[in-house]
């Protein structure tokens, strides 16, 4: 384990920023829980916690994009209740997006300025001051673009700058950074991390969001833990390590029931050999057998989805092929791949999973309408057969099959998603992140249910980024960074450590075992 | 800021469709010996300056992400308002004009912007109900000016340009002006381009489609007053079917029907392509149907174009 | 969260509550505009409700109706079909021309086959190299009006024996004392009708619709769905033109002109949404029909067939701010 780099002491002045037990409830599940929060002019204060612990949640309500149900925001000695993002800005509190939220035909300095372009008599733009005010601004980024560049033309990297310079056109008091490193390359990084340092010395508070133990280090001055969505706890960066961190993260709720995992493997399922896609990821290779259950763990972006979707037809191999019951198969689409016994639970339920219009029925059918319908006819009465049965199997919760899957919580929903598929009843189970965004209850639901199924002959490939999940469910854990497996794990026999390396690329060279 | 770049604010990358237009320009010069001379490229811009100048509001409407089918109904009913009530004066006759088309936007808009709903509905629904509402005026009569000043404006010239040409250039240059240099403008961009991100930066999404619907209303209106007066006259059924010239005509200006993308140059090039064929292909003595068939198949190439230069297949999922 | 376990207190609906009456005027509101439009127009002119005026609305709107069944199968696919129009002038001509040269009978197998070619490479366009539908329909409305004025020559086409053909069956005939385009109507209508809400073929269609995403998640072959329903426009198309064809027994060559936004009109008012992966088609037979019947009761209460237009378009207005009233964020909206 590296030690941190360049911790430093916590800032020593009265919170600018105070968040006291903001509760956030959404339909079906409690996303925030009576959290704590402040952050100190100054300082970078880090706030860490795994994927669906709430961290983006708590910054959207910081931020005006939710109202929380119950708890106060107090900015300097005013309690504050932001109904917009525009408010939240004018008020000194800015986030800049995960999700990109530029518009690509304008110009850089238009969209630093979107919304409040300087302007002339006759509603004209006053180009001049706009020009003037972006250099400034840019000026401070040292970024290599120019005011009037298309958005659209810059890389991923030089537009998350341009959403930081938008930040900066507010003279922002709180800068919160959701995730900013996830599409930038090592050599992007620093420039960040001097914007960071820099707004730091002009007494602006930045919250920080990432997964990313060695930037957490580097940057922060406190760090803040959120799990399941409370809070558990602040330290100060200078004050301890990643293996308390870890704890906090996943505290030791973690019981690792090894003996519930299946243990009786038959032959090779799939064999996936050299895999790729071309600016995708390369060289994949791994197998899963009959039985045996496959976690695949990485960050986001680092190209585990798209694997699944390959391998369940969705894309076209550059390279590589994948080998399923001792067969190379070349799906030309996903209708292929179903008929030759493949399942992907997607990652996202409700943009590839469900229909939210249509009734619970309906969705539970969709993949194997030809074995509820005869000579075309659909047959209401094996749909219901169909749709009872998984129904109690999986104990959704729902008043009447008639329900539109979009009223229904994420957990039941998911449950939705992955009795349609065992209803094809596929060979090879592809789950990707099963369990994102549901409650606890559902979530110990899914694991037993996928458990079962590989005990009852399934191959079962888990794609996650909660570590949990993956020690809990995995025979075996094939770590992804950066388009490439890392490393090929025991899944009874691994560090958590091991694991954090081989999926942040620090252990590059780590054992292929 | 007065350079030739400041004034393409080096965002109007050239539109594909000007390549089409040079090449059909050269390509007409050398099969007929009466298409390259000032009199026919004048006559050119006059023949499309009637749907050039609603092309020029539908630009902003369909940068917005709305639709307007509802213009060749109130170039209709303005043209035989300014005929019509020409009798009792000529300046009210065409304040009318205009101020119908300018009331229709304003409803259109008022009402996509209210309700929310696809503009594509609600002009359509104003297409036929303002096609009635022209009927009802006109009683299914066709009008004929009496005003002679009026039909001889539509006929008359500036030195060597004909007034017609002219006005369309010079909204032209308004129209860029504005799309490019006001803060209007830019905000049509925004609201297309990232309705949400235009949201959470305090853009008022409703009154910039509502302005645009009026402009593109006052456009067709203008179109109405002008088209008539270089015919003398308004029938009823005139301006049937020029929403989907206009629409084909800024989508082959690039202009994206989702939204956020386009320029008035590009809505140029794409009307004076539709003009050029129509006259080119007339003077060789085509028949005026097969620019049908060539503007469809321009207009679907043109897609396909789109298509493949614009996404990078094997980063797309294969749906 | 679940409210299987709740107690039922009474049924929904039964109170008479502000929302519940707004409920129900939205969701049948289409309806209650029709009832209540038919109810005026009775008033008005006691021919309105006699059987054969009916019979005389329900064949003039025939043609349509059969256009607009095609179109909503492609409507709640996801897309959307302006080319109607000119295929039906196409096809009216293709069919009317072709009569006295090849015989009835191998002019309408022709008709079939050249209209489904075009209602082919409509799909393969949108459904195949996924462009847009409302673009490339757009393009076809103008390239297939080309199309039919190259063929014939700018002139208009009849039939020289108008009386002899049994050609004049599908436009003029009457089976069982009911004209044959309402029964060619209501048994597409029907037919489509099942097949949409009964097989897994129409399923697929509503899903595809519905999120295309998903579709393909789920092993559907969304470009082949989407690639038929344009097929089915183009049979659709098809039947039309042979009920016109033989109606008017000559055509000129824009017939179709205008057809394919009153088809639109007429799915509106029915109610179903142009977002896709919802609609019926008997809200499209309904919306049709209403069409057909406002024309009519305007005419025989001595105004113009024109101020049908106005009216549908204050019908459309009032139908969408009635659909707002009840859920703000309903499929018709696109934007906030």
């Amino acid at each position: 384990m590296k030690a941190p780099t360049q911790s430093r002491r916590p800032v020593d002045a009265a919170p600018i920023l105070k968040l006291q037990g903001i509760t956030k409830r959404f339909p079906g599940v409690v996303a925030l829980n009576n959290v704590d929060f402040d952050v100190r002019p100054g300082e970078v204060h880090a706030l860490l916690g795994e994927n669906g612990a709430g961290k983006s949640t708590l910054m959207k309500v910081l931020a005006g994009k939710h109202q929380a149900n119950e708890g106060k925001i107090i900015l300097g000695d005013e309690e504050m209740a932001f109904e917009n993002p525009k408010h939240a800005k004018r008020a000194g509190v800015v986030l800049i997006h995960q999700e990109q939220s530029l518009v690509p035909e304008m110009t850089v300095a238009e969209n630093i300025f979107l919304g409040s372009l300087p302007r002339k008599p006759f509603n004209r733009v006053d180009w001049r001051k706009l020009r003037e005010d972006t250099n400034k601004i840019l000026e401070t980024l040292k970024c290599g673009f120019k005011h009037d560049d298309l958005v659209g033309s810059l890389s991923i990297a030089k537009k998350q700058m341009v959403e930081i310079g938008r930040a900066l056109a507010f003279t922002p008091q709180v800068v919160i950074f959701d995730e900013p490193t996830a599409s930038l390359t090592d050599h992007e990084k620093p420039v960040l991390y001097d914007v960071i340092n820099s707004l730091c010395e002009q007494g602006v508070g930045i919250v920080y969001i990432s997964h990313r133990m060695d930037e957490i280090f580097h940057l922060s001055h406190r760090i803040s833990v959120l799990r399941d969505g409370q809070y558990t706890g602040t330290v100060n960066t200078a004050d301890t390590n990643e293996d308390e961190i870890t704890r906090m993260m996943i505290g030791r709720s973690l019981e690792l029931d090894h003996a519930s995992k299946p243990n009786d493997f038959g032959d090779n399922l799939l064999e996936v050999r050299n895999l790729s896609v071309k600016r995708v990821f390369e060289d994949v290779s791994f197998n899963v057998r009959k039985g045996e259950i496959v976690g695949m763990y990485g960050l986001v972006g680092a190209g585990r989805s798209e694997v699944a979707e390959t391998i369940f037809g969705l894309r076209t191999p550059s390279g590589g092929e994948v080998v399923l019951d001792g067969e190379v198969v070349k799906f030309r689409n996903s209708h292929d791949a179903v008929a030759s016994g493949v399942a992907l639970v997607p990652e996202d339920r409700k943009d590839q999973g469900l229909i939210l219009g249509m009734n619970c029925r309906d969705n539970m059918t969709m993949a194997s309408l030809t074995s509820v319908s005869s000579m075309g006819f659909m047959q209401g009465a094996k749909e219901r057969v169909v749709y009872d049965k998984y129904h109690q199997a999986m104990k959704i919760k729902t008043p009447s099959w008639r329900q539109k899957v979009g009223n229904l919580s994420g957990g039941n929903q998911q449950k939705i998603v992955i009795g349609k598929w065992l209803h094809t009843h596929p060979k090879l189970l592809i789950l990707d992140e099963p369990t994102r965004g549901i409650d606890v209850g559902s979530k110990s639901e899914i694991h037993t249910l996928v458990k079962d199924l590989a005990k009852s002959g399934y191959a079962v490939l888990v794609i996650s980024s909660e570590m949990p999940e993956v020690l809990g469910l995995s025979n075996r854990i094939i770590a992804m960074y950066d388009g490439r497996v890392t490393a090929e794990f025991d899944g009874d026999n691994v560090s958590e450590d091991e694991l954090v390396q081989a999926i942040t690329g620090m252990g590059k060279q780590a054992q292929a075992s | 800021m007065t350079s030739i770049k400041g004034f393409f604010r080096g965002r109007a990358k050239i539109q594909p469709i000007w390549i089409f237009v040079i090449a059909i320009f050269i390509f007409f010069s050398f099969m007929s010996e009466y298409f390259l001379s000032w009199g026919n490229i004048t006559n050119i811009l006059v023949q499309t300056s009637t749907i050039g100048l609603i092309a020029l509001g539908m630009t902003l409407v369909m940068i917005n992400g709305n639709i307007d089918l509802s213009v060749g109904a109130i170039l209709g009913l303005a043209a035989s308002l300014a005929v019509g009530l020409q009798e009792i004066s000529m300046t009210l006759a065409i304040a009318a004009a205009l101020g119908a088309g300018i009331l229709l936007g304003a409803i259109n808009g008022l009402i996509v912007w209210k309700t929310g709903v696809n503009a594509f509905i609600v002009t359509l629904g104003a297409m036929l109900g303002i096609r009635g509402l022209l009927f009802v005026y006109t009683d299914e009569q066709s009008f004929y000016a009496s005003n002679f000043a009026f039909s001889d404006f539509g006929m008359s010239s500036i030195g060597p340009m004909p007034v017609l040409a002219i006005i369309f250039l010079v909204c032209v240059l308004i129209m860029h002006l504005v799309l490019t240099r006001t803060s209007h403008g830019r905000n049509t961009f925004a609201v297309g381009g990232n309705p949400e991100a235009s949201i959470d930066a305090g853009i008022r999404l409703g009154r910039h489609m509502m302005i645009n619907f009026i402009i593109v209303g006052f456009f067709a209106a203008l179109a109405g007053v002008l088209l008539s007066s270089q015919m003398g006259a308004a029938t009823p059924n005139l301006g049937r079917d020029y929403e989907l010239w206009v629409i084909t005509a800024v989508v082959l200006g690039g202009t994206k029907l989702t939204g956020g993308s386009g320029s008035i140059i590009g809505t140029l090039g794409g009307v004076l392509a539709i003009g050029i064929l129509r006259n080119g292909m007339n003077l060789m003595q085509v028949p005026a149907f097969y620019v049908l068939v060539v503007l469809g198949v321009i207009l679907i190439s043109v897609l396909i174009i789109d298509k493949k230069v614009n996404v990078p297949s094997s980063k797309e999922v294969r749906i | 969260m679940a409210s299987a376990d709740q107690p039922k207190s009474g049924l929904p609906g039964v109170k008479l509550s502000k929302a519940g009456v707004m409920s129900f005027l939205s969701a049948q509101g289409i309806l209650i505009f029709f009832l209540l439009g038919m109810l005026a127009f009775s008033l008005f002119s006691e021919q309105f409700l006699s059987q054969s005026n009916i019979m005389t609305v329900i064949r003039q709107a025939s043609i349509i109706g059969i256009i607009a069944i095609g179109v909503t199968v492609v409507i709640i696919g996801g897309n959307l079909d302006l080319s109607v129009g000119s295929m039906l002038s196409f096809s009216t001509v293709l069919v009317v021309d072709l009569h006295d040269k090849i015989g009835p009978t191998n002019a309408i197998l022709l008709m079939f086959a050249f209209t489904l070619m075009i209602g082919a490479v409509n799909g393969f366009l949108i459904g195949f190299l996924r462009l847009n539908s409302l673009i490339v329909t757009l393009a076809m409305l103008s390239a297939i009006q080309g199309l039919v004025l190259i063929y014939s020559g700018g002139q208009n086409v009849d039939i020289a024996d108008q009386e002899g053909t049994w050609f004049a069956f599908f436009g003029r005939g009457y089976l069982g004392g009911i004209a044959v385009p309402i029964l060619l109507f209501g048994l597409l209508a029907i037919v489509v009708q099942i097949v949409m809400s009964r097989t897994g073929y129409g399923r697929r269609i509503f899903a595809v619709g519905g999120n295309p995403m998903a579709a393909v998640y789920s092993g559907i072959r969304k470009n082949w769905c989407v690639f038929s329903t344009y097929l089915i426009s183009a049979f659709c198309v098809a039947c039309a033109a042979l009920v016109l064809g033989s109606r008017v027994m000559g055509s000129q060559n824009n017939v179709g002109q205008g057809y394919e936004l009153l088809v639109l009109a007429g799915i509106i008012l029915g109610g179903t949404s142009l977002l896709g992966g919802a609609g019926s088609i008997w809200k499209t037979v309904i919306g049709v029909l209403m069409l057909g019947f406002i024309q009519n009761g305007l005419l025989l209460m001595g105004y113009p067939y024109y101020t049908q237009w106005i009216v549908t378009w204050v019908i459309i207005i009032l139908a969408v701010w009635l659909d707002l009233a009840n859920k703000r964020k309903s499929l018709f909206t696109t934007h906030s």
